[in-house]
């Protein structure tokens, strides 16, 4: 039913350190280490984790904006890095578009909102000027502005318009996937929720898929349909939106998922007490032997510290945890 | 049962502009009781941080001005002390605890000399006695191994960690009132887990007041007593936390709480309110909210509602509560 548009293939991206003069590598900061995912047509693949889990360098990978050491992205099938350069032209990237954070410094601000989102047209396009002028009034009314505001400059814009704009832009080519990195984060509350919906009814409408990169799990839960949690460089578990937001089964999923939970005072006289984890994420530079959570992991085993637990199946999620190895010792979950 | 250790009544703060005066603040009225943790919620530019610099009298002279009200801290009335009184109630009675603990920090003086500061000014200390009351102060905050810490440049620190320095400074002369602004918005969420638990915890060993300036409804349950909802300068409800999550009254609050997404179950759709708080230079005569208010009657356009207390604790302010 659901075709298959974009895979990642055992994605790594180490960045060397370098030192002195002669820029000799003194180590590597393995900012992802090994991630594979899919993303279907029409549908959310989310990427949840807290800063430095390497979100942000896969949306770069599928975006070619970085090249990786090694792995594979597999767009329709075909390897993205077989593509000569015309056809990442013409076939690649007018597909794959982005919407960045920030809407304060995404945009020129010496352009006209007219201009902003006529660029892509104007580089990918042969169209005449009288089709583009027509093309940004339909995509301006798309994402619910006003055909006058398009000679605005973006500083005339609230917060919650300019990410409207951004998202104009990045739909101004039909693209199929759309990479959205923190698209919410920057707004106001009462805003979240109308780009949110926005963005969910643009899907619907145009059979998008959506890559999001996001660290707040409800506004994760509202967008996707699958989510891959990341830790340090590594999906630690990987599944189903609704089975890891019900079952959620890595020792790191929970403590994430307990600490954005609202609690309301009354409930934690109850028995539901928030699980804290202890210390921080280690450094992507050294990260520890065997499993990287173990250091913080309040269920760590003896294993957990020597040998690294494999990405498997577990119901109908993947977990990396040596907790969910074998299905005999399966404890209860959450 | 405890006593309240800040009032504010009716408090309003303009800045005087070319264009005009915006009424960054106009007419918040508020108590803090010892041991208790209120929270100062609302959107980008409603007032929150306009009111905790107020409170300190801290605002960019001469544009910001504080035009009317009265802020008693202790029974002292904050409004009457000179410029010289005013330094000894900062860092000692009121601390405060900002949003990027990398803004905050002087990132040339090891974090050791910047708690001894505070230290150093306001408890008259001899020297070799400002370290102790330094390492103590990291102890408080629970930062590991802090005979080596104090040692350490904020650098050398990760964000957690660099924000617990914030606290032990706002914390070193024990404080009887923290105004902390947005101090967990810049961390992750299982480190923001931690920094809120830390506090709760040093709030029961020290009974500390503390204001809490947050957007995030999140937090506001997690660590505040009560609750004020604040809307384009204006306090429009207040309410014990679980009040305000359970049985919100003015429209705003209600609208604010149905258009976070939920953790625990899967939503369609968002509700969203429309359009955008309106400018401070130019607020619509009546209640401000009216105009994307879905409730709105008449009278909202034409006069300001008053606030009324509906319940021990609760008030709101909204013309359908009469």
């Amino acid at each position: 039913m659901t075709e298959l548009l974009l895979e990642g293939r055992d994605l790594k991206k180490h960045y060397p350190v370098t030192k002195g003069l002669l820029q000799r590598t003194i180590g590597w900061v393995r900012a992802i280490d090994g991630i594979s995912f899919t993303i279907e047509q029409g549908k959310t693949l989310s990427l949840v984790g807290e800063s430095g889990a390497g979100k942000t360098t896969v949306a770069k990978a599928v975006l070619l904006l970085e090249r990786l050491t090694s792995g594979h992205i597999l767009f329709e099938g075909n390897d993205v890095y077989n593509f000569s350069k015309s056809d990442l032209k013409t076939r690649y990237r007018p597909s794959v578009q982005s919407v960045q954070q920030n809407p304060w410094s995404s945009m020129n601000p010496r352009m006209r909102v007219r201009d902003i989102i006529a660029e892509p047209l104007v580089v990918n396009t042969t169209k005449t000027k009288q089709e583009t002028r027509q093309r940004v009034l339909e995509l301006l009314d798309q994402v619910g502005l006003a055909p006058n505001q398009a000679d605005y400059y973006p500083h005339e814009f609230s917060g919650g318009q300019r990410q409207r704009i951004a998202v104009a832009r990045a739909l101004a080519l039909n693209p199929r996937l759309v990479v959205l990195d923190e698209p919410v984060s920057a707004l106001d509350v009462s805003i979240r929720a109308q780009i949110m919906n926005l963005l969910k009814d643009l899907q619907e409408q145009y059979n998008l898929s959506y890559l999001v990169i996001a660290h707040n799990l409800a506004t994760v839960r509202f967008m996707s349909h699958s989510v891959a949690i990341m830790y340090l460089g590594q999906i630690v578990e990987y599944g189903d939106a609704e089975d890891v937001f019900t079952q959620p089964l890595h020792p790191y999923t929970r403590a994430l998922m307990s600490a954005s939970l609202l609690t309301l005072p009354e409930d934690e006289d109850q028995s539901i007490s928030p699980i804290i984890l202890s210390g921080e994420m280690p450094s992507p530079l050294n990260p520890p032997p065997g499993c990287r959570f173990h250091t913080r992991c309040a269920e760590a085993m003896e294993i957990c510290s020597k040998e690294e637990p494999e990405l498997r199946t577990v119901g109908n999620h993947q977990v990396r945890c040596h907790v969910h190895e074998d299905p005999g010792v399966h404890p209860e979950s959450s | 049962m405890s006593e309240v250790v800040l009032r504010v009544e009716d408090l309003r703060t303009s800045f005087f502009t070319r264009v005009g005066e915006f009424k960054a603040v106009d007419g918040v009225s508020f108590y803090v009781k010892e041991g208790e943790t209120f929270g100062l919620v609302g959107e980008s530019a409603c007032g929150k941080s306009v009111t905790a610099l107020s409170l300190l009298r801290l605002l960019p002279e001469p544009a910001g001005k504080i035009v009317g009200g009265k802020i008693t801290l202790d029974g002292i009335d904050l409004m009457t002390l000179d410029k010289k009184e005013m330094r000894e109630i900062r860092g000692k009675k009121i601390s405060m605890i900002l949003q990027d603990p990398m803004t905050s920090l002087n990132p040339v003086y090891t974090v050791g000399d910047q708690i001894g500061e505070a230290v150093r000014l306001h408890q008259q200390l001899h020297d070799n006695m400002v370290e102790d009351e330094v390492i103590s102060a990291l102890r408080l905050l629970r930062i590991p191994a802090p005979e080596q810490r104090v040692h350490d440049y904020p650098f050398q620190m990760s964000g957690g960690m660099r924000q617990r320095v914030v606290g032990s400074i706002a914390m070193s002369c024990r404080p009887r009132l923290l105004i902390a602004d947005e101090p967990t918005t810049a961390l992750d969420a299982t480190i923001q887990a931690q920094y809120i638990a830390l506090f709760k915890d040093i709030q029961k060993q020290t009974g500390v007041a503390i204001i809490f300036i947050t957007h995030d409804f999140g937090v506001v349950a997690n660590i505040c007593h009560r609750v004020a909802v604040m809307y384009a300068g204006s306090i429009v409800e207040t309410a014990p936390t679980s009040i305000i999550f359970k049985a919100p009254i003015h429209p705003y609050t209600s609208a604010l709480i149905h258009s976070v997404p939920h953790l625990d179950r899967r939503d369609d759709r968002l509700y969203s309110i429309e359009g955008q708080p309106p400018s401070l230079l130019n607020l619509p005569p009546g209640c401000r909210f009216a105009p994307r208010c879905p409730e709105v009657m008449d009278i909202c356009h034409k006069e300001q509602p008053p606030t009324v207390e509906i319940s021990d604790g609760h008030s709101v302010s909204c013309w359908r509560v009469k």
